[in-house]
């Protein structure tokens, strides 16, 4: 589809009129589609490794970690579970309603709009695409501009697997992003950042569209005591893995920043060093185990964030930087100044500050004086620190004792909560996100409750008193004047 | 409970930004420190609502026949016993509401647990409407009470002695530190609006539906829309005749004389039928408000003049006049028009194209009934459809193919009374739901925690990569035991 052709709003309009024949909703559209995603992806995984590798710089061991192999995996749990996702639901009735049926029936929404991101480029599309289309609904996809090579694999070779009269695939950058948004949608799904999404939501309120906003914001990870030196390593390469190993911490979930207690800070940084040379041996960007920055405007924005002397000064590791090759070496900061840029905004670089507290409870205070994060990760083995986390602290998800792993599970909605976002998806969340439960209630003829209808009286609105409590004998006496009528100036 | 009534000004003393600015602060406060979380303190407010409901019925039908001249026993059924109901539910099942949902993880995160835990947002806002003044303040504020949260009222000043009783019972009923009425109009609801909360629900007309959702936009805040639409009843020819004539007139004048968001908006039936079903309708009228329905008690008048003029031009309106073959007649000194039927309008009329909310009924003529899905579905997706029929296949299809909110075969807006059943629009007329237990979710964040041990990890989740580990990665990522199996042993 070209950039910005004035055929956008026909082609829109066709697609509707496609929808409008009923063939998204039959259960075997919907399986042919899934079907569809996943011979895409099993067929093309040497080229969408290779775009990765072109956009992003990604090994394809993380390639196949982060997107391929979860969304092969998503897609097999959603075609096992269609069918339960499709069925009706029952809902309970009270006695009273005897001769009434209710369920609840999940029907599509329509023409559906998904906006993904550059980081993931792969997973972010297919996961929403999963759900718009399990659900039954006509979709276009504009993935991001800033990965271009993905955004072209996509638009050329995944739209060969799908019916392209449902699912259509608009490339291009803010401009067509625009564009998009001028239109009527059933739903917008939209992964980003804050201030986008923002706009996004006011484009949608014209329509009274329905979102679903993936955003971001500073996720924590609290690292308390852990007294056995073996457990303490794996937290460690757990949090270096998360931080560094994923889209080289340029990941919505990613690590923001550590916090830990001051005795523990030492320590920390030791094992930190000797797991970095573990995993990425003593020359990071040899290794090809890191992804790229993804372009200059990033690399620079991640620059200025260290080039603040004050900031500087902070370094424990790393620090090294090639623009040319936009590669940042994994960087360790020791308490860099609260105020300053790296801790007030969303780093998404390879850039870990750790910021040390005089007790490990005062990191509840310190997350809850900042928005909402996305995730919340604590290494810890301490049952009421645990219990305490949850309770105290607000965010899309809690982790404990590893961190990214939440986006593999399919049981879990995945979502943020104020600052990171607006509703959940993933497995059958992602499902629900793009349909409509509507109600349905079905009556009999017979047994009407004959007090329903006016002329009222006092002896009705006992009637209805009763029948409003489910108060059945209250009915029964009462018809036969056995109960007193209750006049409507007495107390209910 | 008592506390000094906490109305932030009447309508003559302004409630600017400033005003709501501090009283934010002072509620937010109050939430931070978790008064609102816990079991006990959410149980004592539903129950001093139940309270507040049960000892103030009298009270409470004066101002709504002041307001509306609603019917007595509309009050008490509509408004008293739903309230009720409500409360009492959300007593009977809270605890049950607030444990957390394990959720099944799978071999792919092996060790480790996960569960959905419901916590509050924070601080939310409740504006609602005038038709229902007392339900549609109070049932929001149930679920966002039960759910933990700290709530603003905003009630209707369309009617202002259901508005000024709210102010003063609520001031004495509640607890003023969580729980506040803030009376006003569009600067009072302007100055609201423009603060950040963690949720808002907003009762009403599309078009302030959209400035509150585009006022959300710019905080990233969640709402809940309950709008409305234009609510069709389609009749067929095989039913019980008297019985769906009585369940819609019920539906449309005895729900405050159709100023009711699920009232029966317009009727489409069958050339041949048309005229019995008018025929019953007319009997059927006039026992239950007389022969001058002008003056039967029975009947809500129109809220204000402003309303009264709107629905006289709809009926005034040239070739739509005529049309008039039952009622017509008005006292705009007492604000009452009596129910009335028009027949097959034209389709371009304005009765025909925006929300009636009067006791105005269409009928519209049609050859076969199957035409009557595209009529509705050229519109836009109303909260209620409505079908009489006992023709089981034609039900279906409706059922299928009709998208509204909610659907109710042969009776009219009972769905609203079945907590099991969640209440809400689609498109035009609203997006999220509540009642029953959806009340307590859509005032809720679900946030994911997921808990993993230490042992277990999988060294081929880290670099550096190998090819070893990309097989093992695609084992372990596929959940299959023994594709892990064979990829240990070298083989897949």
């Amino acid at each position: 589809m070209e950039e910005g052709s004035g055929d956008l709003g026909r082609e829109l309009e066709e697609m509707r009129e496609y929808y409008v024949t009923g063939t998204t909703r039959q259960e075997s559209w919907r399986r042919a589609q899934l079907k569809g995603l996943l011979r895409f992806v099993k067929e093309n995984e040497d080229p969408i490794m290779d775009a990765l590798g072109r956009d992003l710089g990604k090994h394809p061991a993380e390639a196949y970690r982060d997107e391929i192999g979860s969304s092969i995996k998503s897609l097999n749990y959603a075609l096992d579970h269609l069918k339960a996702w499709m069925s009706s639901k029952k809902a309970k009735l009270p006695k009273i309603a005897i001769l009434t049926k209710a369920e609840i029936i999940s029907e599509p929404l329509g023409l559906v709009l998904v906006i993904s991101s550059w980081n993931f480029p792969f997973g972010l599309s297919l996961e929403p695409l999963i759900g718009a289309l399990s659900a039954g609904n006509a979709v276009v996809l504009k993935p991001s501009e800033i990965s271009p090579i993905c955004s072209s694999l996509l638009a050329t070779r995944l739209i060969n697997y799908v019916d392209a009269k449902a699912v259509k695939i608009v490339q291009g950058g803010p401009t067509i992003g625009e564009q998009l948004l001028r239109y009527r949608w059933d739903k917008i799904f939209f992964t980003g950042n804050a201030q986008i999404g923002r706009l996004v939501m006011a484009a949608a309120s014209r329509e009274l569209t329905p979102v679903t906003l993936e955003l971001g914001g500073k996720c924590p990870a609290v690292f308390d005591r852990i007294s056995s030196s073996f457990e303490r390593k794996v937290a460690v390469q757990r949090v270096l893995g998360a931080k560094f190993s994923a889209c080289a911490g340029q990941a919505c979930i990613g690590i923001d920043y550590i916090l830990t207690e001051k005795s523990l800070g030492a320590t920390l940084v030791d094992t930190m060093k000797s797991m970095m040379e573990k995993l990425f041996g003593k020359n990071p960007k040899e290794s090809r185990s890191i992804a790229r920055i993804v372009n200059r405007n990033h690399f620079l924005r991640l620059k200025n964030l260290l080039d603040d002397p004050v900031v500087k000064a902070t370094i424990v590791h790393g620090g090294s930087m090639d623009e040319h090759n936009l590669f940042i070496e994994p960087t360790i900061l020791m308490n860099p100044p609260l105020e300053s840029a790296i801790m007030t905004d969303e780093i998404f670089g390879p850039i870990l500050p750790i910021i040390t507290l005089q007790n490990i409870e005062d990191s509840i205070n310190f997350i809850n004086a900042r928005p909402k994060p996305l995730a919340i990760y604590i290494f810890s083995k301490n049952s009421s620190l645990k219990r305490r986390m949850v309770k105290e602290t607000s965010s899309g998800s809690v982790i404990f004792n590893d961190a990214l792993i939440q986006y593999l599970v399919d049981t879990l909605p995945f979502g943020g909560v104020g600052e990171s976002g607006i509703g959940q998806y993933h497995g059958k969340f992602s499902f629900d996100a793009f349909s409509h439960p509507k109600a349905v209630a079905r009556r009999s003829f017979l047994v009407d409750l004959w007090f329903r209808f006016p002329p009222w009286n006092d002896h009705k609105l006992q009637l209805f008193r009763s029948a409003y409590e489910y108060d059945y004998l209250g009915i029964v006496l009462t018809v036969l004047g056995l109960n007193k009528p209750r006049g409507a100036s007495s107390k209910v | 409970m008592g506390r000094e009534t906490q109305t932030e000004g009447k309508p003559s003393a302004s409630f600017d930004t400033v005003a709501a600015s501090a009283m934010m602060k002072e509620l937010q406060a109050a939430y931070c420190s978790g008064t609102t979380r816990s079991y006990g303190w959410r149980i004592s407010q539903l129950k001093c609502l139940l309270r507040l409901t049960e000892d103030h019925g009298e009270d409470i039908a004066q101002a709504l026949r002041s307001d509306l001249s609603k019917p007595e026993l509309e009050s008490y059924v509509y408004e008293i016993s739903m309230l009720k109901n409500s409360i009492n539910l959300a007593l009977k099942e809270l605890k049950k509401w607030m444990l957390p949902e394990k959720a099944k993880t799978s071999l792919t995160t092996f060790p480790s647990s996960a569960e959905i835990v419901s916590e509050p947002l924070g601080v939310v806002l409740v504006i609602s409407a005038w038709n229902y003044p007392f339900l549609l303040s109070l049932d929001p504020v149930i679920g966002a009470i039960a759910a933990g949260n700290a709530v603003v009222l905003k009630p209707s000043e369309i009617a202002p002695a259901s508005s000024a009783l709210l102010a003063k019972l609520m001031g004495e009923y509640m607890d003023g530190s969580a729980i506040r009425v803030v009376e006003g109009a569009v600067a009072e609801t302007t100055a609201l609006l423009e603060q950040k909360w963690d949720k808002i629900c907003y009762t009403g007309n599309c078009r302030v539906g959209r400035i509150v959702m585009a006022a959300a936009a710019k905080h990233l805040t969640p709402v809940l829309l309950e709008l409305g639409g234009k609510c069709p009843v389609v009749v067929d020819s095989n039913i019980n005749l008297k019985v769906s004539c009585r369940r819609i007139i019920m539906g449309k004048w005895g729900c405050n004389n159709g100023q009711a968001c699920i009232s029966p908006d317009y009727i489409v039936t069958t050339k041949e039928y048309a005229p019995k079903l008018i025929d019953a309708l007319k009997k059927e009228l006039e026992r239950f408000f007389g022969r001058d329905a002008l003056e039967s008690p029975d009947l809500s008048r129109i809220v204000n003049t402003n309303h009264f003029s709107r629905l006289t031009k709809l009926l005034d309106e040239d070739k739509v006049s005529v049309k008039v073959i039952y009622g017509g007649e008005r006292d705009q000194s007492k604000l009452k028009i009596a129910p009335t039927i028009l027949l097959d309008v034209p389709r371009d009329s304005l009765i025909m194209n925006e929300e009636i909310f009067g006791p105005l009924l269409p009928i519209l003529t049609v050859d076969k009934l199957e035409d009557s899905f595209d009529i509705i579905n050229s519109g836009m997706k109303p909260l209620a459809a409505y079908l009489f029929t006992s023709d089981n296949k034609f039900r279906e299809r409706f059922v299928r193919n009709v998208s509204a909110g909610g659907l109710v075969v042969n009776d009219t807006a009972i769905h609203l009374a079945v907590p099991s059943l969640p209440f809400g629009g689609v498109g035009d007329s609203g997006m999220g739901a509540y009642h029953g237990k959806f009340s307590f979710d859509t005032f809720s964040h679900k946030k994911a925690v997921m808990y993993r041990g230490f042992i277990g990890d999988a060294d081929i989740r880290y670099p550096p990569y190998t090819k070893t580990k990309v097989r093992l990665l695609q084992a372990l990522v596929s959940g299959s035991f023994l594709a892990i199996i064979r990829a240990l042993f070298g083989r897949s």
